[in-house]
C-alpha cells in the first residue's frame, strides 16, 4: 500500500496540475504564443517527433560522453591527490578556478577554439568542465575519510599502498563518489545546454537548439515539448544514478536504512 | 620463562610536545596475560601501539628475543569495514598476506565460529550488535593465528554481561592457542579477572609504578568473581592504581 502510494501520489498530482493548467489557459483565453495548454503541446510534440528525437539523442550523447570522461578523469585525479599531498597542493587551486569561473562566460572561447562547425565537441568539453569538479572534490574527500582504526589495521598487516587504495580507500569513498556523480550528472546536462545556447547557430542539433529555434519563431508549444524532453533527460540521469547508488550501497551503507518506520 | 616481548626505556613525546611515556620498561613472557592499567591519558594505548609497530618510540627499544611473532591487534573500536560481511572482514588479514582465497575462507570461518559467531558469516556490521562487532574484530585478529595478541580497551564500550562473556571467551581462545596477551584496560575488575600480571602505570608521562602478580585458576568462570581470592586481587590492583594517581603531576 505504502509502496503503491509512493508512485501513485506523484502521478495523481501531475494529472491534477495538467488539468488545472489546461483549465486556466482556456478559462482566461491565454494566447498560445504566451502559454499553450497541454492539449496544444502534445500535437507540437508529435508533429516534430523525429527532429525532437534526433535532438534528444544528440543531447544524451553529449551528456553521457562528457559525464563518462568527467568520472574517469575526476576519479583518476582524486586518486593522485590521495597519494600525494604535493600534487594536491599544486593542482587543486586550478581545479577550483575551473569550477568557479562561470561556464557561460568561458563557453564562447571554447566554441571559437573548437570551431562553430563542431558545436557538439564544444558541448562535450563544456559539459565535461562543469561535471568534473563535483566528482573530483567528493572523491578526494572520500578517499581521505578513512577510518584511522582500519588504516592502522592495514598497516599492521603490512598492506601496500595499492592494497590500501583498492580494499580500503575506494570502497570507503564509494558513497562520496556516488553523491558526486549525482551532482555531475545534472551539471553535464546544463553544460550541454549552455554550449548550444552560446553557439546560437552553426551546427548545433541538440534539444537546447530546438528550444532556441522555437523561441525565435515564437513556437511556444514546440519549445515546451523540447523543454519537457530536457527535463526527461535530467530525470533519467538522476534516477539511473540513484539506482546505481542503491545497488552499490543498500547492503551496507547507513544512508539506505529507513528509520522512519 | 621465555621473554616474548621486551620494551626497554621507551619514551614517547608527541609532535605537539606532550610527553606521553617516560622510560617505560616492560617484559612480557610467553603465554603470559598481562594487563596494563592506569588513569586515562597515561600512555598505555601509546605503549601498545609502539609494541605493535604502529607508532615509533622517541627513545628506547622494542625487541622480540625469539623473533617477531605473528601479532594480532584489537582496537577500542571494532574497526570493521562496513561494506564487507563479517566473514569478509575476518578474511582481510589473510588476504593482505596473500593467502589463497579458499584457504583464507576456511580459516576465517573457523575463526568466526570460535569467536561465537557461527551463522553470522554473511551479516554486515550494521546488522550486528556492539558485542558481536567486537567478536568479529577478535575473530579477525585471530584469523592469522597470532602468538601475540595486543588489545586496546576492547570491551570498554560494552555492557557488563557482554563484557563478562567476552572475557571468558577471550581466556578460552588465549589458552587454546597458547597466546601471549597484552591487554590495556582501565577496569580494575577486568584486569584482575583476566590477568596473570597487572602492570600499573602512572599518569602522564606514563611509566611502570607497580606490578601485581595474580594466580587465578586456569579455568575460571563467573563463580571466580565471587571468591575471596578475586576480591583480594582486585583490592591490590585498586590500591596500586590509587598509589599511581598520587605519583602523577
Amino acid at each position: 500500500m505504502r509502496a503503491a502510494l509512493k508512485y501513485l501520489l506523484p502521478v495523481l498530482l501531475g494529472i491534477a496540475v495538467l488539468a488545472l493548467w489546461e483549465f486556466l489557459v482556456r478559462r482566461y483565453d491565454v494566447p498560445v504564443f504566451v502559454l499553450p495548454g497541454p492539449s496544444a503541446i502534445w500535437p507540437a510534440f508529435t508533429a516534430n517527433f523525429s527532429s525532437l528525437m534526433d535532438s534528444l539523442w544528440t543531447t544524451l550523447q553529449v551528456t553521457w560522453i562528457a559525464f563518462a570522461i568527467a568520472l574517469v578523469a575526476g576519479l583518476a585525479l582524486a586518486i593522485v591527490f590521495a597519494q600525494s599531498r604535493t600534487a594536491e597542493m599544486a593542482l587543486f587551486p586550478y581545479a577550483v578556478i575551473l569550477q568557479v569561473t562561470p561556464i557561460i562566460a568561458v563557453a564562447p572561447l571554447i566554441l571559437i577554439w573548437v570551431g562553430y562547425e563542431h558545436v557538439e565537441r564544444a558541448a562535450i568539453i563544456i559539459a565535461l568542465i562543469v561535471a568534473f569538479f563535483p566528482i573530483l572534490s567528493n572523491a578526494t574527500l572520500g578517499l581521505r575519510s578513512v577510518d584511522p582504526g582500519l588504516l592502522d589495521l592495514f598497516r599492521l598487516y603490512g598492506a601496500s599502498r595499492w592494497q590500501i587504495l583498492w580494499r580500503l580507500q575506494l570502497p570507503g569513498a564509494l558513497p562520496y563518489i556516488l553523491a558526486g556523480m549525482k551532482i555531475s550528472g545534472g551539471l553535464a546536462l546544463i553544460g550541454a545546454v549552455v554550449a548550444e545556447f552560446v553557439a546560437g547557430s552553426g551546427t548545433a542539433t541538440g534539444l537546447a537548439w530546438r528550444v532556441t529555434e522555437a523561441a525565435n519563431r515564437l513556437e511556444i508549444s514546440k519549445m515546451f515539448a523540447a523543454l519537457g524532453l530536457l527535463s526527461f533527460v535530467g530525470i533519467v540521469n538522476f534516477y539511473a544514478l540513484s539506482f546505481l547508488e542503491w545497488l552499490m550501497l543498500h547492503r551496507w551503507h547507513e544512508s539506505t536504512f529507513d528509520r522512519r518506520e | 620463562m621465555t621473554i616474548l616481548l621486551s620494551l626497554s626505556g621507551i619514551s614517547k613525546t608527541f609532535d605537539n610536545g606532550v610527553e606521553a611515556i617516560a622510560r617505560l620498561d616492560l617484559d612480557v613472557a610467553e603465554r603470559e596475560f598481562v594487563s596494563l592499567v592506569g588513569p586515562s591519558g597515561c600512555g598505555k594505548s601509546t605503549a601498545l601501539r609502539i609494541a605493535a609497530g604502529l607508532a615509533r618510540p622517541s627513545a628506547g627499544t622494542v625487541s622480540f628475543p625469539n623473533g617477531r611473532p605473528e601479532t594480532g591487534f584489537v582496537f577500542q573500536e571494532p574497526a570493521l569495514m562496513p561494506w564487507r560481511t563479517a566473514l569478509a572482514n575476518v578474511r582481510l588479514p589473510l588476504e593482505l598476506r596473500g593467502i589463497a582465497r579458499k584457504d583464507a575462507e576456511a580459516r576465517s570461518r573457523t575463526a568466526l565460529e570460535r569467536a561465537g559467531l557461527k551463522g553470522f558469516e554473511d551479516a554486515y556490521p550494521r546488522e550486528l550488535s556492539g558485542g558481536m562487532k567486537m567478536r568479529t574484530s577478535i575473530a579477525r585478529a585471530m584469523a592469522a593465528g597470532p602468538k601475540l595478541l595486543l588489545m586496546d580497551e576492547p570491551f570498554a564500550a560494552l555492557d557488563e554481561l557482554s563484557r563478562q562473556a567476552l572475557n571468558d571467551d577471550l581466556l578460552t581462545l588465549a589458552r587454546e592457542d597458547q597466546m601471549t596477551v597484552l591487554f590495556v584496560t582501565h577496569s580494575v575488575f577486568e584486569s584482575t579477572y583476566l590477568s596473570s600480571r597487572v602492570v600499573v602505570m602512572t599518569p602522564r608521562p606514563g611509566r611502570v609504578t607497580a606490578e601485581i602478580r595474580l594466580s587465578p585458576p586456569p579455568l575460571r568462570d563467573v563463580s571466580y568473581r565471587l571468591t575471596q581470592e578475586f576480591a583480594d586481587g582486585a583490592r591490590r590492583v585498586s590500591q596500586a592504581l590509587r598509589g599511581a594517581m598520587g605519583k602523577g603531576a
